[in-house]
């Protein structure tokens, strides 16, 4: 793992300031306080139920928080749609069931946005968008439908679609949990290039593997609270938690 | 003699697998299909034996009925002491049946406004035509043209007949085209308005959806003809024809929003989601993601809704205005030909039979062309 640790003077991207969220009665999210800076990749891990996605679908909105402050590139999320919409074009998202858009051949799922919500030329964000199904891997499938794709190609889709909108930061919510095994390694394999190109990324995922080699900070969640956030070097060899500890010996052992 | 690997060798008698005669093993085939689905018993052999005789008779019945007995010679006096039918009728009467008292040296702009319209219709089948960049604005030039060919215009130098005098086909196509034209849209944003998250809306369009639904159609198309103008000042009196589209598309437009609202059910949260994610706008993400799938999931009932629709312009003829069915009714009460029922409303059949059932193909090919896509 050669990846220079994010220096400290690295501006902060996403600030989050004792959130809170409750589903009806369950308190999903509790006093959760967290920084990433530019470049930094954070992976969230815990157990189902832990709040992790919750936290990550708030970042951009998909959720709404009901205490506490977040700030994205310091533009704080409120219900001003004008800044939800602001931050969303710097947040991109990658969904557990990839979500591409079933009626559009894969190029046009990938420039859609940019012609819309960026405004770019057709020509332009056409050219855009077979650059990143290239960068994928999977530029020979661009005027497919994504029905015709496997689960891995269509995962690969969906990150190259979030890419074309040139986010600054990129969240992905266990990308390859619905995937057949023998197709993980493939989605993991463009994610860790993304890592390496200096993205900033939040993934919620169950890959220690990856975490292990591309994450700077490990952050466990359990019971809506962040545990123990630490570095992959720590936290897999001297957990401070014992939670932590009770988690890693049940996801380790197989 | 079996080898080792459990199969027969190559030189004894061939057991089952023989080169298949194709023409042969579909004779028997058929045959073999008759013999297990229609004549497997003995009530099955009854009953097919029955069926075929029904079929039979029935329409042997009606060919000679309507070919071998019929006349189709001019004029009433052709069909004294004919047993089947009297086709003159349709021949004398079809343009009545095809434009209602349209002034008969002005029948040419109907038909060409319905050469226009058809044009276009079969070029849409067309899929790269239909493709092609701003075609639709080409059906809005033409159903423009259409109608002022229809109506008239004192500065092309076209006479403008009374709308009252617009009938048969013409007229039935007129509201089911312009109703559909107008209804489906309007109905769009009927859904999507029962779906708002803005309370209002939201209440403004169940409100609509559901008092227009508790109403029959003749009923709105009563108020559109005979209230409406009371409520007006004296002077203002629009359109009878206007009136009773008026009403048609109203009522439309209610059955169309709960089919469309059906189809945005079916979509699932997960695209909202990605589209949200991606920073579309509300209405880029309806427009582009919810409706085009919304829409593909309810083809089925939206083509059954147009179908309908269709046919209920047949009920403007209690307004006081003479679609198709109108004017058959009204071709059957001429004195000259008396008891003509059965022609004219079996021609009516045969056209209103066409028009549906081409509506009811379209939509198959569209689902098929849709299910192949993806």
């Amino acid at each position: 793992m050669s990846k220079p640790l994010p220096d400290a003077g690295q501006p902060l991207m996403i600030q989050l300031r004792q959130v809170n969220k409750w589903f009806g009665q369950f308190h999903v999210l509790k006093d959760i306080n967290l920084d990433v800076s530019r470049q930094e990749v954070v992976v969230i891990c815990g157990p189902s139920g832990s709040g992790k996605s919750t936290l990550i679908r708030c970042i951009n909105r998909l959720e709404e928080h009901q205490r506490g402050q977040i700030f994205v590139e310091g533009t704080e999320l409120t219900s001003d749609l004008k800044h939800i919409e602001l931050i969303r074009r710097e947040v991109g998202m990658v969904f557990q069931q990839f979500n591409l858009f079933p009626h559009l051949k894969v190029k046009d799922n990938v420039s859609l946005a940019p012609v819309w919500v960026r405004k770019l030329p057709r020509a332009e964000a056409d050219r855009l968008a077979m650059e990143l199904l290239d960068r994928v891997g999977i530029a020979e499938q661009a005027e497919k439908y994504p029905g015709q794709l496997s689960g891995g190609q269509q995962q690969r889709v969906a990150i190259a679609r979030a890419l074309a909108m040139q986010p600054k930061i990129m969240l992905f919510d266990e990308p390859t949990s619905a995937l057949d095994p023998e197709m993980i390694k493939e989605v993991l394999d463009v994610m860790r290039e993304l890592a390496k190109s200096g993205m900033t990324m939040i993934c919620v995922t169950h890959e220690m593997g990856f975490a292990r080699e591309v994450a700077d900070r490990i952050i466990f969640m359990d019971q809506g609270q962040i545990v123990e956030a630490n570095t992959p070097q720590e936290f897999f060899t001297n957990p401070r938690e014992q939670r932590t500890r009770l988690f890693l010996s049940q996801i380790l052992q197989h | 003699m079996m080898t080792e690997a459990g199969r027969l060798p190559p030189d004894s008698p061939p057991s089952k697998p023989q080169p298949p005669n194709p023409l042969l093993r579909l004779r028997l085939g058929a045959f073999g299909w008759m013999r297990k689905n229609l004549f497997s018993s003995w009530l099955n052999t009854l009953l097919t034996v029955a069926a075929a005789w029904i079929v039979w008779e029935a329409a042997s019945g009606m060919a000679r009925w309507a070919l071998l007995d019929a006349s189709f010679a001019e004029g009433p006096e052709a069909c004294k002491g004919i047993a089947g039918a009297c086709w003159g009728f349709i021949r004398e009467m079809w343009p009545l049946f095809l434009v209602g008292v349209y002034p008969a040296t002005e029948r040419w702009r109907p038909a060409v406004a319905l050469l226009i319209v058809a044009a276009l219709g079969a070029v849409t089948l067309n899929r790269r035509v239909r493709a092609r960049r701003g075609f639709w604005w080409l059906w809005l030039v033409g159903c423009a043209a259409a109608f002022l060919l229809i109506r008239g215009s004192p500065w092309l130098g076209l006479s403008m007949p009374e709308s009252t005098r617009w009938g048969g086909l013409m007229l039935t196509l007129i509201l089911t085209v312009a109703g559909i034209a107008v209804a489906f849209p309007f109905s769009i944003v009927l859904a999507l308005g029962r779906r708002s998250r803005m309370p209002i809306i939201r209440a403004l369009c169940v409100a609509y959806i559901e008092l227009i639904r508790g109403v029959p159609l003749i009923t709105i198309l009563f108020m559109a003809s005979f209230m409406l103008p009371l409520f007006f000042p004296a002077g203002l009196n629009f359109d009878k024809v206007l009136r009773a589209q008026v009403g048609i598309i109203l009522f439309s437009a209610a059955y169309l929003a709960e089919v469309v609202r059906g189809g945005l059910q079916g979509v699932g949260r997960g695209q909202l989601e990605a589209a949200g994610a991606l920073g579309l706008s509300y209405w880029h993400t309806m427009g582009f993601i919810v409706m085009p799938q919304a829409l593909r999931i309810v083809i089925p009932p939206l083509t059954g809704t147009f179908i309908a629709l269709l046919k209920d312009t047949s009920l403007v003829a209690i307004v006081g205005l003479f679609d198709l069915l109108g004017m058959a009714q009204q071709a059957v009460g001429n004195p000259q030909w008396l008891g003509k029922l059965i022609e004219a409303y079996a021609f009516v059949a045969l056209i209103y039979f066409s028009l549906c059932y081409g509506m009811s193909h379209f939509s198959r090919v569209l689902e098929r062309r849709f299910k192949a896509g993806q």
